[in-house]
């Protein structure tokens, strides 16, 4: 290894025979990688492109013609838009549907979770390391082994032996198993994304709220929730974007009925009964990803740094 | 026509506001409910203070957990020993490992777990390999986040809207129609006359389904596998370079051993998401025209067919296929932590 070697002497180094050749491949090749990135760039787009076109063209033209056609004979209508918001069994019902179920879904986890990673950082007891790493290995349950036993569970309350240990929670049918069955699988990963913020926080800080009296619930609701907005902001928008997009969950505990469904079930059942709602499909499918979308570029900053600390970091 | 539409526009206004009400009803009730717990605890002093604190923050959490998933599971292993068919069902008795035996027998589950596996291979592999390459191409560039964003931007979107997206790729016009299709259209222009019905073709089909899961996952791939090039101290790639390793030279004795955890980490994550793929099967073609994955069968076997036991037995496959990639992930991490 030359550690004493400086960029001067490289340069006085002798090149060997193809020396020219290659000072114009590295010229060329930085700006050529680059124009390689733009490339697959473009082609992930295009799918995504292509929705967005044809969403604004009218039913017939989406349906006999491909969305490059657009450009050449221009014709474009907002009617595909008009009747997939306020026609029957449209998507407007489903828009608010998502939102009410993403919201709590959301806020609930984010409350649970701090309150359980504080504890696990900053009141050690025997056992709690155990607990911590226990909650993260339960992602290895597989949320349709989960879907079964959840809903005899809504339905008959808990049950072991034939002994009722718990009563069923009464919300059978309502949005709010939804809610309660995202919280439950958000745990492990919630969990470990914020203790391991709050464990990094600097422990002068706890020693001097505990020195002036400060309870840990004290500690946790002052100190702690509002410095650990960071990881808190990444993780919900993991889960904003999770629950949004959540397909299996929405279909096994919101019913059938589109008063009830979020985007995603309604846009699958539209997919799904080929031809009656086909023309519908790139509106409906544009405005199922437009929020997400939003969410998404707007906090993209925040959305990296949870992704980083989940899978990377420890 | 103008008041029919407006006493439409104004019911679905009203139940949008009475869903949304009911929102903000809940979440309110919850945090006032954690205040007033809080309030209350407060009050506590001395000895019983720590404990009571632990109990009020901790407790919720392992609540959940073991409702939502630890109890779950015991059931789910109980459910696949046992020969029930359909939920609520209530004379089931213990049939010992029949369901197994029928899932590894059956020719169309032996189907669906083949296939599963080549999900297994292909996706994790591919998403890999474009989201490193995207991630060395702009490792020097200078806009770099407009081509990272365009790869990125598919993770926000959900599997269900990706397979919309899609199907305007896929799409099959008969030859002598305009194609809507934009997939069909590219090989027509290349000179293929009679292209197939993409989405029916066994098992052409299979393969354009992964496509769409490998356009989601690159980006996650990509970024965090340009993280961890990014974390290769400078001097570690500026002395290679002096040594004479450049391009794909320095990619392999260099930066690939330096960022070999991380590699496996976004391999093993891969894998765990398309293990559990069931929204694009499902909305593409609901498993027909052989796509079926283990968990759509699953999906189907517990929800559809009234075969609670089977899909169940399916279930614990799936855990018993996650659970190594979950134990390399937290051994991993475990390392790290000792490490600093």
């Amino acid at each position: 290894m030359t550690t004493t070697t400086t960029p001067a002497a490289k340069v006085q180094q002798p090149l060997k025979g193809q020396a020219a050749v290659k000072a114009v491949r590295k010229a060329f090749s930085s700006s050529l990688a680059s124009a390689a990135a733009v490339f697959i760039g473009i082609i992930w787009t295009i799918p995504t492109f292509g929705l967005f076109v044809n969403s604004f063209r009218s039913r017939e033209a989406a349906a006999t013609t491909g969305w490059w056609e657009a450009f050449v004979h221009p014709s474009f209508s907002l009617s595909g838009y008009n009747e997939v918001l306020t026609g029957g069994g449209g998507l407007a019902i489903p828009l608010v549907n998502s939102l009410a179920i993403t919201i709590p879904a959301t806020i609930i986890p984010i409350f649970v979770a701090s309150m359980a990673g504080y504890a696990l950082a900053w009141m050690r007891f025997r056992g709690s390391d155990f607990i911590f790493f226990g909650i993260f290995a339960l992602q290895v349950v597989p949320l349709q082994m989960a879907l079964v036993p959840l809903q005899q569970y809504y339905v008959h309350g808990l049950q072991i032996f034939g002994v009722t240990v718990l009563p069923s929670p009464g919300i059978n049918g309502t949005i709010a198993q939804i809610w309660l069955t995202h919280t439950m699988f958000s745990m492990p990963l919630a969990i470990f994304l914020i203790h391991n913020f709050i464990a990094q926080l600097p422990s002068s800080l706890m020693e001097a709220a505990r020195v002036d009296g400060a309870s840990h619930l004290r500690i946790f609701r002052s100190i702690v929730l509002p410095l650990s907005m960071p990881a808190i902001a990444s993780f919900g928008i993991f889960q904003f974007l999770w629950v949004w997009n959540d397909l299996l969950v929405a279909k096994t505990f919101g019913g059938t009925s589109p008063e009830m469904q979020p985007v995603t079930a309604r846009m699958q059942s539209l997919v799904g009964s080929y031809g009656a709602h086909l023309d519908l499909l790139a509106p409906a499918g544009f405005l199922t990803i437009v929020i997400p979308l939003i969410v998404f570029l707007s906090l993209q900053r925040y959305f990296v740094r949870g992704l980083l600390a989940g899978s990377v970091k420890g | 026509m103008t008041t029919a539409y407006v006493a439409l526009a104004s019911s679905t206004l009203g139940q949008a506001a009475s869903t949304l009400f009911g929102v903000v009803e809940a979440v309110g009730g919850f945090i006032a409910i954690l205040l007033i717990v809080f309030f209350v605890a407060g009050r506590v002093t001395g000895r019983l203070q720590r404990p009571i604190a632990i109990v009020i923050c901790l407790g919720p959490a392992l609540f959940l957990v073991t409702l939502g998933l630890i109890i779950p599971a015991i059931t789910t292993i109980n459910n696949s020993l046992r020969n029930q068919q359909f939920l609520g069902q209530l004379k089931t008795k213990y049939i010992g490992f029949k369901n197994y035996t029928y899932a590894f027998t059956d020719p169309y589950t032996q189907q669906t777990i083949i296939r599963t596996v080549l999900w297994l291979l292909i996706v994790p592999a591919m998403a890999v390999f474009v989201g490193l390459l995207v991630a060395l191409l702009v490792d020097r560039m200078r806009y770099a986040s407009i081509p990272k964003t365009m790869v990125f931007l598919p993770t926000a979107i959900s599997f269900v809207g990706a397979s919309v997206i899609w199907s305007y790729v896929y799409n099959y016009k008969a030859p002598s129609l305009p194609q809507t299709g934009l997939l069909s259209q590219v090989v027509m222009k290349l000179g293929w006359s009679n292209p197939p019905n993409w989405l029916i073709t066994v098992p052409l089909n299979t393969f354009l389904e992964m496509i769409i899961m490998i356009w989601i996952q690159a980006g996650f791939a990509m970024v965090i596998l340009g993280a961890a090039l990014k974390g290769i101290p400078d001097e570690i790639i500026e002395s290679a370079r002096l040594d004479g390793a450049s391009g794909i030279k320095l990619f392999r004795t260099v930066q690939i051993p330096m960022i070999r955890t991380t590699l496996v980490v976004v391999v093993t994550t891969v894998m765990i998401t398309t293990l559990k793929v069931f929204d694009i099967v499902f909305t593409i073609n609901n498993g027909n025209f052989s796509t079926d994955v283990l968990a759509r069968q699953m999906y189907a076997d517990m929800f559809v067919t009234n075969q609670v036991s089977r899909g169940s037995a399916l279930a614990v496959i799936l855990f018993l296929a996650v659970t190594p990639l979950i134990y390399y992930n937290v051994r991993t991490l475990r390392r790290e932590r000792e490490i600093r």
